[in-house]
């Protein structure tokens, strides 16, 4: 059995509610996470509240946490696949002072993992659930600026505009050249911006245990994933979807099927890659050193 | 050309009935009491200065426009004659977008200007479900060469076309998805004599040799008489004179075309 | 060794204290009182009001000097305070007529019942520099004599004169008006959007923004041909009507700004030629603000009023999409927070196209 390295917190709030906001707007955030989730994919508006955070920092991802987090949860904050970038200790650092709720870095003890930007490398269960903070939640915005027509759009699901984008990459490039925000469908119908995670992480909504949520706070916007739903990336059938590889391993854990981020390590442009997701990194140095 | 050579002589329905179509905008009348069949493969020129309800009329038939009374009833193919306004919106943009297409005076309107001319002819096509590149592009290809686009601009943007190689492609985007029915306003307007002729016989060829419908709006008698093989004349919003383009044209009944044929060059 | 180069807990506070530092100043100053900001940075406080829409000139005076007076910034520690107040009534609409007014011009008129009153204002100021306010002790503005505030006496307004004659618009529900105003702070913003759901996004609106929209219809981009009608700055009464007691009760005094501007109207099918209105109002004293408005609230009537849409101060979704300066200020500086990730995707793709581009022209030369 794991030692328990979640963090009980200290020094709470006071003056605010458990969470920050008030039970009503909980409610009301509540009541679109739940319509969100009885329509997979579906963009439900909600009335965004201001958050003490600045808008485009998280908003969106921080009411819906707000909203479902309880006592006994356990959170995590991700951003860029790390818990250490200065995003992320701020919104786990908002939690902990005003839910006192305990914090972990550790992907598996986690209850509730807030996310920017990736999804851990760890498989996710069914005892987790998964909150995306999202920067532009309309997938067709970049083919059609308004959302008077874009909710038309998906309504009467008119998505050949999604492929047309796909077919000029493909006539121009040679291939998709979308790498991050890659457009999903969500169980055959709706078609979703599954926030600006690289597209190697795509393949990891598609059937997974985990409830995965999305707000979206500046467009006041909340959608859903529910477990085990079908989420396929859009292409065609002889330019299938890929995800990106490298002919590097980790240098730090070498790991070879993570997702890596470039570190410049000197002025002669010398480079090295190393594991983005850093909980699967440093366990997988962990257990390296245990065995030797 | 004569006015059976296309025709569907044995079908035993209309693809559109019009009865009694009204347009008003507050008291102006925009049309009004218009009817009319349209048969499988017939093209109906409506014909009349600017201001007579020309446009009006074509976009209360082509679902763009609520009429203020009256039906217009297109035969579609699961359920037959059906009132188009009495369609839901999805079913209904779907026909639009399969089975119907719309030629713009200007093609800037029926373009999709920032993406390539493959991708304008491709959207169709994609919008009903083609998920294969090759198979995708190998359509665009073959409708660029139908209307006479060379091959090797198929990544290029419309803007770096010419006017008539614009509405060329326009057409193209339009009868890729193989529709029954096109609304057509104006077609060659804007476009000099030259290119006009060459649009001309092109659209001739490609009406008759696909059996299309077509409804075809235009102020231009030399354009209705090239195409057409009915004529509707508007006065004011009301259809003045009907008939065969040829009887129409050569021997006008009502003053109001007497005069629009004899104010014109012989056609 | 490769060493993490995110950033953790201590960067953070180390940030915080250097930030309080800096916002204190150098310490042989004597630190701004909020008393003092309240009273002498009064139109920055009535902007940060207006702006995190919550009328309170503590709390306000207090976010000026949190945010180093950054009145953006004030603005967003504001509204952040605001949605965590429960709402405890809704007042009755307040009555400008009503109004203890301290300054009223009409451009319209020259003379009308009530009068010019011109007021505190900076306009027919020569604006020179007064050294005499860098001098030390530079209290020396002489007291002014006030007149009388005219109490409880209807004023009437400019637009409600016109009114008489028919000659403006009724202001009445239109289509597509709902019969209760809609709530920004607690239905998400949808369009099409009605007049009250409009005038609210543009009350909180970023002055900046607004007066720049405002000054395009001004230069051709969707013109309206607006008058001042009148512009009016003064006291108004909050009343609410409790639910145990039935009628109504005042609750106190707030000072606003009200634009009603006039605009042209030829006429369309439907309705004779008359003036139509576009209509600003802020907390405090904030004409800029409240003209600008007005301005593009009448813009933003276009499509109702049968004009061409051309201008982006005619669309609704375009201008109020934009307008909240808590939204925009977020969402354009969250550019600074890491983009690792998409950017090393966007580095294998471009890697990977430029290595195809590579080889093409390389074939391409063989051959």
């Amino acid at each position: 059995m794991q030692p328990n390295d979640a963090t009980q917190a200290q020094d709470t709030l006071d003056g605010y509610n458990f969470a920050y906001l008030d039970e009503q707007t909980k409610r009301m955030i509540r009541r679109a996470t739940l319509k969100a989730v009885a329509i997979p994919g579906y963009q439900v508006p909600f009335a965004g509240r201001e958050m003490p955070l600045p808008y485009g920092w998280g908003t969106g991802g921080i009411q819906v946490t707000a909203a479902v987090i309880g006592p006994d949860d356990t959170l995590k904050v991700i951003d860029q696949g790390a818990d250490d970038t200065t995003n992320a200790v701020s919104i786990r650092r908002f939690f902990a002072r005003t839910a006192g709720v305990a914090t972990t870095e550790r992907t598996t003890q986690a209850s509730l993992i807030q996310t920017r930007h990736r999804i851990p490398e760890a498989p996710l269960t069914e005892d987790q659930i998964l909150v995306y903070q999202v920067p532009i939640p309309e997938p067709l915005r970049w083919m059609e600026a308004r959302e008077s027509e874009t909710r038309k759009m998906h309504a009467l699901e008119e998505y050949g505009v999604m492929h047309v984008k796909l077919y000029e990459d493909i006539a121009h490039l040679g291939r998709i050249a979308t790498s991050y925000d890659y457009p999903v469908r969500v169980n055959g119908r709706y078609v979703m911006a599954p926030s600006p995670i690289p597209k190697f992480d795509n393949p990891k909504m598609d059937m997974m245990p985990a409830l995965q949520l999305f707000g979206a706070g500046r467009e006041k916007r909340i959608y859903a994933v529910p477990p085990y739903t079908r989420v396929e990336s859009l292409d065609f059938e002889d330019h299938p979807f890929e995800v990106q590889a490298w002919d590097e391993a980790c240098a730090l854990c070498g790991a070879t099927d993570s997702y890596l981020d470039e570190v410049v390590i000197d002025d002669a442009g010398g480079r090295m890659f190393v594991c983005s997701d850093t909980d699967h990194c440093t366990q997988r140095t962990a257990s390296r050193e245990a065995a030797e | 050309m004569t006015a059976a050579a296309a025709m569907d002589l044995s079908a035993e329905t209309p693809l559109l009935r019009v009865r009694d179509l009204t347009r008003l905008y507050g008291d102006r009348v925009g049309c009004e009491g218009v009817s009319f069949d349209l048969w499988p493969g017939e093209v109906l020129g409506i014909v009349g200065e600017s201001g007579s309800g020309k446009t009006t009329l074509l976009n209360t038939l082509s679902a763009r426009l609520e009429p203020s009374a009256g039906t217009v009833e297109y035969d579609t193919r699961d359920a037959g004659l059906t009132d188009i306004y009495q369609l839901s919106e999805p079913r209904r943009r779907l026909l639009t977008r399969t089975d119907w297409g719309i030629v713009h005076q200007n093609p800037r309107d029926g373009l999709r200007m920032g993406v390539s001319a493959g991708a304008n002819i491709g959207e169709r096509l994609m919008a009903v479900g083609a998920r294969h590149y090759g198979n995708i592009r190998a359509d665009a290809l073959d409708w660029m060469g139908r209307v006479e686009i060379r091959d090797e601009r198929v990544d290029d943007l419309p803007r770096t076309f010419s006017g008539g190689m614009q509405q060329r492609l326009q057409i193209a985007r339009n009868l890729v998805t193989g529709p029954r029915l096109v609304f057509m306003d104006e077609p060659t307007g804007g476009l000099d004599v030259s290119v006009q002729a060459r649009l001309l016989d092109l659209l001739r060829s490609l009406v008759t040799g696909m059996r299309l419908s077509v409804i075809l709006v235009t102020h231009d008698l030399a354009v209705a008489r090239l195409l057409a093989h009915r004529l509707m004349v508007m006065k004011d919003g009301r259809v003045v004179e009907q008939g065969l383009t040829d009887q129409v044209l050569d021997d006008p009944h009502h003053p109001y075309t007497q005069l629009l044929v004899s104010s014109v060059l012989q056609v | 060794m490769y060493v993490a180069v995110k950033g953790g807990e201590r960067a953070i506070d180390n940030a915080h204290r250097l930030l309080a530092e800096e916002r204190r100043g150098d310490r042989a100053v004597p630190a701004l009182s909020l008393t003092q900001i309240k009273e002498q940075m009064t139109l920055a406080v009535d902007r940060v009001m207006t702006e995190g829409s919550l009328y309170d000139r503590d709390l306000a005076a207090l976010a000026i000097k949190q945010a180093r007076g950054d009145l953006v910034e004030a603005i967003f520690l504001l509204r952040a305070y605001r949605t965590t107040l429960p709402r405890l009534a809704v007042s009755e609409p307040v009555d400008t007529a009503r109004m203890t007014i301290r300054r009223r011009v009409s451009a319209t008129f020259k003379d009308l019942p009530g009068g010019q009153v011109l007021g505190p204002t900076f306009d027919y100021t020569h604006r020179l520099m007064d050294f005499k306010l860098a001098a030390e002790a530079d209290d020396d503005a002489e007291p002014c004599e006030r007149g009388e505030p005219r109490q409880d006496e209807t004023v009437p307004r400019v637009a409600d004169l016109l009114g008489e004659e028919g000659l403006i618009e009724p202001e009445v529900p239109r289509d597509g008006d709902t019969a209760e105003p809609g709530d920004i702070t607690r239905e998400p913003l949808e369009f099409p959007a009605d007049r009250s759901t409009r005038l609210q996004s543009l009350a909180r609106g970023d002055e900046g923004y607004l007066l720049g929209l405002a000054y395009s219809t001004q230069r051709g981009y969707g013109r309206n041909h607006p008058f001042a009608g009148e512009i009016r700055m003064g006291d108004v009464a909050v009343e609410i009507v409790p639910e145990e007691l039935g009628f109504a009760v005042e609750i106190g005094d707030i000072t606003v700004t009200e634009c009603q501007m006039i605009n042209q109207f030829k006429g369309s099918k439907a309705a004779p030629p008359q003036f139509t209105r576009g209509y600003g109002l802020t907390f405090g004293q904030g004409e800029r603000k409240a003209m600008a408005m007005a301005l593009v609230d009448r813009s933003l009537r276009a499509e109702e009023l049968g004009e061409d849409l051309t201008a982006p101060a005619q669309d609704a979704e375009f201008v109020l999409s934009h307008c909240d300066n808590v939204e925009a200020s977020g969402f354009v500086q969250h550019l600074k927070l890491p983009h690792y990730v998409d950017f090393q995707g966007e580095l294998v793709t471009v890697r990977a196209l430029r290595r195809e581009h590579e080889r093409k022209e390389a074939t391409d030369a063989a051959e």
